[in-house]
Formats: C-alpha cells, structure tokens, sequence
C-alpha cells in the first residue's frame, strides 16, 4: 500500500478535512452507475488528491423498484414471483426467508424433507454467489482468468438448479409450506460430480491467486476493518468473522436442519482484503462440505409439501416476525408484519449490503488509493438492489 | 430472558410484550422514554448490533409505528422495541450518535414515510428518489397505480398490417395502394 503524505492538504478542522475544490487541488469524478469496478447499478463520488482518494460518497437509487411496495399490494402467493429478484446472485435466501416468515405467521409446519431440500438450495446458492464473488475479487486486481473459470463453474451449478427447479437464475423452488419438487433420478451424482470439479478449480484458485505476488501486495493492509468497527457499524457475516469474532446465524440461532450439520465456524485475524478473501475461499470449501453431508444425510421420506388453503384467499392473521438466515453476505432478514388481510401489511428487508456499502465503505475508502477502490469494495461484498429495495 | 423484561419494566412504562419464538420478543415504549431504553439496551445489557429501523404506516389509527430491532450476541437473542409515533407530524428523536450507521436508515426513512430526525447527518439528502415531489412514497395513502397514470402517458399500439396485401402492394404498386 502506498503511504501519501498528509502534512499538507487537506487540513483538517474540528476532525473534518476542508476540501476546496476551487483550489485546484482536488479532483472529483463519478465512478459508476455504469463501470466494471463497481458491483451493480451503484455510483460512488470521489474525490482525489493526486490519487489518494480524501472523500467518498455512495450514490444508489439507479436500480430502485420498490419491491416493499410491490409486496404491499400483492396476496402472499404473488409475491414470490417478486423477492427472488431482490437478489440476484443468490435468491434463494430470499425465497427461504419469506416463505419462513410466512408459515411462522400462519402456523404451518414444514415436513422434514422439505427442510433438508431447501438447506440443500441454500447452501448450493451460497456456492454460486460466492464463485461469482471470487472473480470480481481476482477481476479488481487484474486477474480476469479466475473470473472466466469462476463463473463457468457457476453456470454448471446453475444447471442442477434448472434440473431441480426450471429456472436458472431465479428458481422459485421454496415456496410455503415446503419445496415445489422432490430432486430428480440421478440428481445426486451429477452434483457430486460438479463438486468434485468445483474443488479442483478452487485448488488452482488456490495457486493462482492467493500466492500471487500482485495480489498480496495490493491487498494485503488494504481496507482493515478494526473489531471495535463491527458494532458500531453493524458489520455481519465474513467481514465481521474475518475481523475475529465468531458469529454465523447458522450456529448461533440455527434454522431448518443446520443443528444436525458438522461444521465450525470459520474466523480470521487480519481483516483485510486478503484475509476475508482467503475466508470466503475456506467458507467455499465448507459449503461444498456441507453439500456432501446434506446428501449422505437426508432422510428418504416421500412427503415434501404441506397442503395449503386455497392461496388466491389466503388470510393470515395479524401479527409480525423477523426471520433472519447467514447469506454470503452476512445476516439476511425479513420483518413482516400482517393485518388479517389478504396481503401483507408491511415487508422490510435487511440486506448486509445496507450498511457495507454505504457507512463502511465510505469510512474505508479514505486514503487508499484510487486503483484499489474497486478491489475493497468487492471485498466488502455488497449487492446494491438489498439497499434499494 | 422474562428476567430482562422485568428489569425493563422496572423502569420503564412497556406494555404489549409479545414472545414471537425462544429468541425473538417485541414490546412497546412511550415515544418519550425510546431513545433511553435504546441506550440502556446498547449499554447495560449488550445488546450491541442494531439489526434494522424501519417504520409501518398504521393509517386507520393515524400512526406510525417505528421498529428498532437490537440484537444480543451473548445470548443470541432479539429484542424488537416498537415506538408509536404521531403520523401528522412525525418526529422522533435520533440515534445516530449510538450506531454509525443508523443515520442511513433515518435517512431513508426521511424520504420513504416523511419521519423527521433532527440533527442527523445528511437527513435532507436524498438517498434514492432524487428530485421526488409527491408524497413520500411508501405512505400507504400513497396509490401507485393513480401515481404511475398521472406520471407516465400511455404508448399508442403500432400499426400493423396483413404481411400479404402489404406486399401486394410494395411489389404491385399499380394495383393500388393498401389501406
């Protein structure tokens, strides 16, 4: 990393740098809505001395589509079409928590092997967001060739959705009350064949990129995020682990059948870029793990689906919940509140992106340089529709 | 944790204690004493990680119900401390100085329902609907449809043709011009 000198500009008054842009010695531009650094529809205002970035702002609303007030208007069932599309890479946490939310509020119980086919989405999703997470992390230090694999070994996974679900990207597979189908004839040995490809591809990511020479220079310091940090911004998920503390919803409060999985959670020490990327790529690892075991394990029972009411009048009585579940990103939650009626009073949903990408990214933007924007932001993991939802 | 909920109520006027799971309670506070039990909350009983604030328009009974969700690591439980709110004139005390980032969310709560926080930073930015002039637009008197009538017209359908006598009539202009 390179250390500027500060001594002179800007000065700093009351613990606020004056910046002057009439002095001519700063210098602003626009990285984004649309830029290949930058993850999703999301812009960031920067301001640069020489190419020491002094100042930076996030900008959203370019994708703003108002799914909370879609979800308003719309009966349970209608909504599923909507909440898949909050997240693009990894729906199914979207699918998962509003369908919980819902059958918590109606008092539906899940048969058990419906809990083990959606923990097996689950974690398959969490393997395709973080493969696509991987190559724009190797991407924003100048290594695209892991993105090309990457993202190849994505699109393989995303055909066993479509063999499960229909759907590629967004697979509306939970819905409430259960799953849509049971897995197909010989879904189980393609997966562990695609596992198995997935793994070796990880090894040479492995070679190629965590003992790069470019890549631990540029990374390595960039971007720490200290532990006292964490509660104060409310960092979740992989930054917060990398920063040392132990917190993984599916340990602390377990949901479907996490309880009965083997795994511990995974914590770094040095919380920079390097460390949470090495993280992910050990959380991989584990999802591939957890992957194997959900097959060996899952019980042979028939039943996948609880009968449901007629949908098209279907009337949940009043109350309110938050169902939370870890995504790639961190805590993933959904705070519903109902009214009796036939729609849904209030849906709010919590993306971790809500505050990586804008309070922690504009704290750890400040006096980096401008090259490694792009690679600290990826590495902080946000998805820009979880802010503007 | 009915031990926690004791001790609050020792202090502080909470009413409508709901037990939703094993981890997860909401209650209800007087809008006066929110702000001191969020403190006490982050302070005494390490309920460190705010999880969310967000609001929910109860329009019949001309309030707003604002939801502050604090999370305890220790004990992996959470507490969501409901605050009724005046709709006429919204206001409610800020947070802004407990969690960095809870003025993201009162900003955009600011912009999507109208509630005032004074002296948070950047509150009259906005965050995402820029150049917004209705009323703010998760407000449940807010009618998407009129809003989407009233801002967008309606695009007149193409004209379309029967592809055999249009044609006719490219090839054969002597025979008459289709109409």
């Amino acid at each position: 990393m390179l250390k500027a000198d500060r001594g002179k500009y800007p000065e700093i008054r009351n613990g606020k740098p004056i910046i002057d842009l009439d002095s001519q010695k700063f210098v602003k531009i626009w990285q984004g809505p649309q830029h290949p650094g930058v993850t999703g529809n999301m812009s960031l205002e920067i301001i640069l001395s020489g190419d020491e970035v002094v100042d930076l702002k996030t900008h959203v609303g370019y994708l703003h589509r108002g799914f909370e007030k879609l979800l308003e208007r719309r009966k349970y069932i209608q909504g599923f079409t909507i909440v898949c599309r909050i997240c693009v890479p990894e729906p199914d946490t979207n699918e998962y928590l509003y369908a919980a939310g819902i059958e918590e509020l109606a008092g539906i119980e899940v048969p058990e092997r419906a809990k083990w086919l959606r923990t097996l989405t689950l974690e398959m999703s969490r393997l395709t967001s973080f493969l696509m997470w991987i190559g724009g992390q190797a991407a924003a230090f100048g290594m695209g060739t892991v993105g090309q694999w990457s993202l190849a070994h994505r699109d393989f996974i995303l055909d066993l959705f479509e063999e499960i679900s229909g759907g590629r990207i967004y697979h509306l597979y939970i819905i409430p009350g259960g799953v849509r189908d049971d897995l197909p004839a010989g879904f189980s040995r393609r997966l562990e064949k695609t596992l198995h490809d997935t793994e070796k591809l990880l090894r040479e990511i492995d070679i190629v990129l965590f003992n790069n020479a470019v890549f631990k220079m540029r990374s390595k310091g960039l971007g720490i995020i200290t532990p006292d940090m964490v509660d104060k911004y409310g960092i979740v998920g992989p930054n917060a682990r990398a920063a040392g503390f132990k917190r993984d919803i599916r340990k602390d409060s377990p949901y479907l059948i996490y309880d009965q999985l083997d795994f511990d959670i995974i914590t770094g020490n040095d919380s920079d870029v390097y460390d949470r990327a090495r993280l992910r790529w050990k959380e991989m690892k584990q999802s591939i793990d957890l992957i194997r075991q959900i097959i060996s394990r899952m019980p042979a029972a028939k039943d996948y689906h609880q009968p449901l009411p007629n949908v098209l009048h279907w009337k949940i009585p009043p109350g309110e919940t938050y169902v939370k579940a870890e995504s790639t990103r961190g805590e993933y939650g959904y705070y519903i509140v109902t009214d009796g009626t036939e729609c849904p009073r209030r849906i709010y949903v919590r993306g971790p992106s809500y505050t990586h990408a804008v309070k922690v990214l504009e704290k750890l933007a400040i006096n980096t340089n401008i090259a490694d924007i792009h690679g600290l932001m990826i590495s902080l993991h946000t998805y820009p529709p979880e802010i503007e939802r | 944790m009915t031990k926690l909920i004791d001790r609050l109520k020792a202090n502080f006027r909470i009413k409508n204690v709901t037990m939703q799971r094993a981890d997860l309670i909401f209650l209800t506070v007087p809008e006066k004493q929110a702000v001191s039990l969020i403190t006490y909350l982050r302070n005494q009983e390490n309920f460190s990680h705010l999880v969310f604030l967000t609001a929910v328009d109860w329009i019949e009974e001309n309030k707003f119900q604002l939801n502050y969700m604090l999370h305890n690591h220790g004990f992996n439980f959470s507490l969501g401390i409901r605050v009724m709110i005046n709709r006429q004139k919204p206001v409610m005390t800020s947070i802004h100085h407990l969690w960095e980032h809870a003025s993201t969310y009162q900003r955009e709560l600011k912009e999507m329902f109208g509630i005032d926080f004074p002296g948070s930073p950047e509150i009259d930015q906005n965050f995402i609907l820029e150049g917004w002039e209705d009323i703010p637009p998760l407000r449940r008197d807010f009618d998407t449809l009129k809003y989407s009538e009233r801002t967008y017209f309606p695009r007149t359908g193409r004209k379309s043709h029967d592809p055999r006598k249009f044609m006719k009539s490219k090839i054969y202009p002597e025979q008459g011009e289709e109409r």
